[in-house]
């Protein structure tokens, strides 16, 4: 796959190769919102979303944590892409600190979250040439890069000048990866991208995940509440439970740790619960974080 | 290329991009800004039919009625110009957060005065065109003459105030990142106040003192004095109009961006940059 974006490719290029792709050390956010049981008008109390959190990811790792909805992983995806100011600890991409060197980080990372958010009336090529503009692309770059970039995720060529509200929601999540690579970005924060989608989207854009990261060199933080996605993409798997990193090794590793089959099983060990059975506190937390 | 040079040009790239997408949205919303131009010519009447109405006193002369009439458009066309700009601007957030764009736009690699200075510089080119549509509709319905109107000189002085009106419209952009479901009508409200103090409709010396006094750090005040000269005396661009604007423009800037900036670190901070907060 090519790259487009001239700017990152000069900095991906100077990007020391021994240096992790993501260094987080005792990472903390903690949120504010008032207790639904203590009253309308009660104080709010602080609700930590990362809890210490310490990891790292070297680079062309593709690295998958799980958790279930609330547990932090979207607060995680926020702070290393500097849309979130962190209350303690540190995160470093590619040795660059997220919150004093986030204009270098910016060049660096692209995300794809769970909503494929877009300008509703514009067409699928409007809004990547929109969004491409902002790496230094020209119209000229992207009248090439575009269907280019939108054939490689197989989108129709004939539907790239419809507006994105007629396209199904598995179109949209195939434009929103097309978006986030458009930009050749050397770490890829990937925040629930198949959920919602219908099985044959969602092998679709798993192949796609796999594909980027064997000819793009791109460093892969997948965040996800889906246990076979994590084990068909991950070369080592963590879990989030309720802000806290409970660890994160090879599937193998997790497996032979809690001496189990599966990555629920190994969840339940873990944690004690069921990874789908989500208590009314966790809702709580959901409305928050999620 | 050296790393400053590429930097300026991703930066030039950026700005283009934020005005092509509103030109892409512009044409998409076509009849619904059709719509809209429909009810300000409507609102435009509703004022300048007051010079009508006064001279059924028959206290006024024709050359005097029309002077009146010509006085209350230019306030309404500047109060028109200058709702686009403060809406283009308070929607920098408040739109993005709506279609779920915003946090892309806010992750990405482009300056936060580039990227607000391409929104106020699209509202300027759509602010002008439909004010000027708005002036030659309503004058002509109305029946209104300049003859001696020097245009060139009052677009220069629009143009130019355009750089306060943006500085002061990235101040008020900051309030849908603090309050993402109120924020965006405070904006109207600081438009009422700027043109509420800068004689819109009236001398500015029928105010009480402390109006008048804060009336001179309005842009306003100098927009709408210099184009009514322009356009009733046929006056040209005068310093006296020009000096205070460009003063107030090298000021209101860059402290709108201070203000937007320390906005932006309350809203991450507190994770209000996401559609829900």
């Amino acid at each position: 796959m090519s790259t487009f974006a001239p700017s990152t490719i000069d900095l991906a290029s100077r990007l020391d190769r021994g240096t992790p792709a993501v260094e987080v050390r005792d990472l903390r956010k903690t949120f504010k919102r008032r207790d639904r049981k203590d009253g309308r008008f009660a104080r709010k109390r602080p609700w930590p979303a990362l809890d210490d959190v310490s990891f790292t990811i070297a680079r062309g790792e593709c690295v998958t944590i799980l958790g279930q909805n609330g547990s932090g992983k979207s607060t995680l995806v926020r702070l290393l892409s500097t849309l979130l100011i962190s209350d303690g600890g540190t995160a470093r991409v590619f040795g660059h600190d997220v919150d004093r060197e986030s204009s270098t980080i910016r060049r660096l990372v692209n995300r794809v979250s769970v909503e494929a958010s877009f300008f509703k009336k514009m067409s699928a090529s409007e809004n990547l040439s929109y969004a491409a503009r902002f790496y230094g692309m020209t119209p000229r770059q992207t009248r090439t890069a575009v269907p280019e970039i939108l054939g490689s995720v197989g989108f129709p060529p004939d539907r790239r000048s419809e507006s994105m509200e007629n396209l199904s929601r598995g179109m949209q999540q195939k434009v929103a990866l097309a978006r986030a690579l458009l930009t050749s970005p050397v770490l890829l924060l990937l925040d629930e991208p198949t959920t919602g989608l219908d099985p044959r989207s969602k092998l679709e854009v798993q192949e796609f995940i796999r594909q980027v990261r064997t000819a793009h060199d791109a460093t892969i933080l997948l965040c996800t509440h889906d246990m076979a996605e994590a084990e068909a993409l991950s070369d080592r798997v963590g879990i989030l439970d309720r802000g806290r990193l409970l660890f994160l090794e090879p599937v193998a590793d997790v497996k032979k740790r809690f001496g189990v089959e599966t990555l629920e099983e190994a969840f339940f060990a873990a944690t004690g619960r069921e990874f789908e059975n989500e208590t009314s506190e966790d809702d709580e937390y959901r409305e928050v974080f999620g | 290329m050296s790393e400053f040079a590429l930097e300026t040009r991703n930066q030039l790239v950026g700005l283009f991009g934020i005005v092509e997408r509103n030109m892409y949205l512009t044409k998409r919303y076509f009849l619904w800004d059709l719509a809209f131009m429909v009810w300000t010519i409507a609102n435009t009447l509703t004022i300048v039919f007051i010079a009508r109405a006064a001279a059924l006193t028959g206290q006024l002369t024709p050359e005097q009625e029309n002077t009146l009439a010509m006085t209350l458009l230019v306030g309404a066309t500047i109060w028109a110009f200058l709702g686009i700009i403060f809406e283009f601007m308070t929607e920098t957030v408040a739109w993005e957060r709506w279609e779920g764009t915003i946090e892309y736009t806010f992750m990405a690699p482009l300056s936060r005065l580039v990227h607000l200075f391409g929104q106020g510089a699209y509202a300027v080119l759509y602010g002008l065109i439909r004010a000027t549509i708005l002036f030659f509709a309503v004058a002509l319905f109305i029946g209104i003459h300049a003859p001696q109107a020097n245009y060139g000189a009052a677009l220069a002085l629009l143009a130019i105030a355009s750089i306060s009106f943006i500085g002061v419209g990235i101040m008020t952009s900051v309030l849908p990142l603090i309050s993402p479901e109120k924020g965006a009508q405070l904006g109207f409200v600081a438009q009422g106040l700027m043109l509420v103090v800068s004689g819109v409709y009236y001398p500015v010396s029928v105010m009480p003192e402390w109006m008048q006094w804060i009336a001179k750090i309005s842009p306003a005040t100098y927009a709408l004095r210099g184009c009514r000269a322009s356009i009733v005396d046929g006056a040209g661009l005068e310093w006296a109009n020009v000096w205070p604007l460009l003063i107030i423009a090298v000021l209101a800037t860059p402290i709108g961006l201070a203000i937007f900036k320390v906005g932006e670190r309350y809203a991450k901070r507190h994770g209000k940059l996401k559609r829900a907060g």
